[in-house]
């Protein structure tokens, strides 16, 4: 019942959070404080979620958060890695036609 | 006459954000134990803890007091009431803010909170709230015959297996 957070960057691509866990009301203001912040300068922020098990509203809340920050200073958010549980909430709450999402398919797409 | 449940699991715990996990895990070991999907339990699992942050964030302002999560098992269906003593609300009024996130030009139309509400009615059966003394929230899924597996056994055949 804890999520883990851990952030990398990478000139070209953009900074990436790597989320683990479950996001629920006592884990989301670690993801708040760490996502937040990275949201002020217009730049492209990633998080992944391939490892992320269990988000409810307070956790998508935080996603919010972040893509509201993102659209005032013209930075992109994108989310990646989901699993089919997580796209359900994600369709069901209407969040996948707002945020940008990156099929986990294209993401591990091997040559 | 009502019907009364084949068995029942209550809970404690208190209205802080550390302990909705646990009202998780137990509604999660239930579901399970009668047969539910994977699917369904995640529902169940999703649907009790926004009852929960819901009780965290609003019944005690802040203040110390507790929520009872009371776990009734019925032969066709779980019924789970997520249960606090603290303020009440005005439910029509938060009824009507509630619903998917539509795009709107304005981005203060995109709700942060509010979700909550709108998640646990998509994903029950039948979600009854009432406020009066506090706030009791009333979650109900049912089994799906084809869903249960085989070898599990309704609660009622336990003592006989």
């Amino acid at each position: 019942m804890n999520v883990l957070i851990k952030e990398k960057e990478d000139a070209q691509k953009g900074v990436t959070i790597f989320v683990e866990g479950e996001v629920d009301v006592y884990t989301a203001p670690q993801l708040r404080e760490k996502l937040l912040p990275l949201c002020q300068n217009g730049n492209t922020v990633y998080v992944d979620l391939s490892k992320v098990d269990y988000i409810d509203s307070t956790g998508l809340g935080v996603l919010i958060g972040a893509y509201k920050a993102q659209r005032a200073t013209a930075g992109r958010l994108i989310l990646t890695g989901m699993n089919a549980r997580l796209s359900r909430i994600f369709r069901i709450t209407g969040l996948h036609e707002i945020i940008e999402i990156e099929d986990r398919k294209q993401e591990d797409g091997k040559e | 006459m009502k019907e009364q449940p084949l068995d029942s699991v209550n809970l404690t715990i208190p209205a802080k954000p550390d302990y909705v996990g646990i009202a998780r895990l137990t509604v999660s070991g239930i579901a399970n134990r009668m047969g539910f999907s994977y699917d369904d339990i995640e529902d169940l699992k999703l649907a009790v803890s926004e009852a929960c942050t819901n009780a965290v964030d609003h019944a005690y302002s802040g203040g110390d007091g507790d929520i009872e999560v009371c776990c009734s098992i019925f032969g066709n269906r779980l019924e789970i009431e997520v249960i606090d003593r603290g303020h009440s609300f005005n439910i029509r009024e938060v009824e009507e803010r509630t619903g998917p996130i539509s795009f709107e030009p304005s981005m203060n139309a995109l709700r942060e909170r509010g979700l909550g509400i709108y998640l646990m009615k998509t994903l029950m059966d039948d979600v009854d709230i009432k406020g009066d003394n506090g706030v009791i929230v009333k979650l109900t899924k049912y089994l799906r015959k084809n869903e249960v597996e085989p070898h599990v056994k309704s609660p009622a055949s336990y003592p006989y297996r």
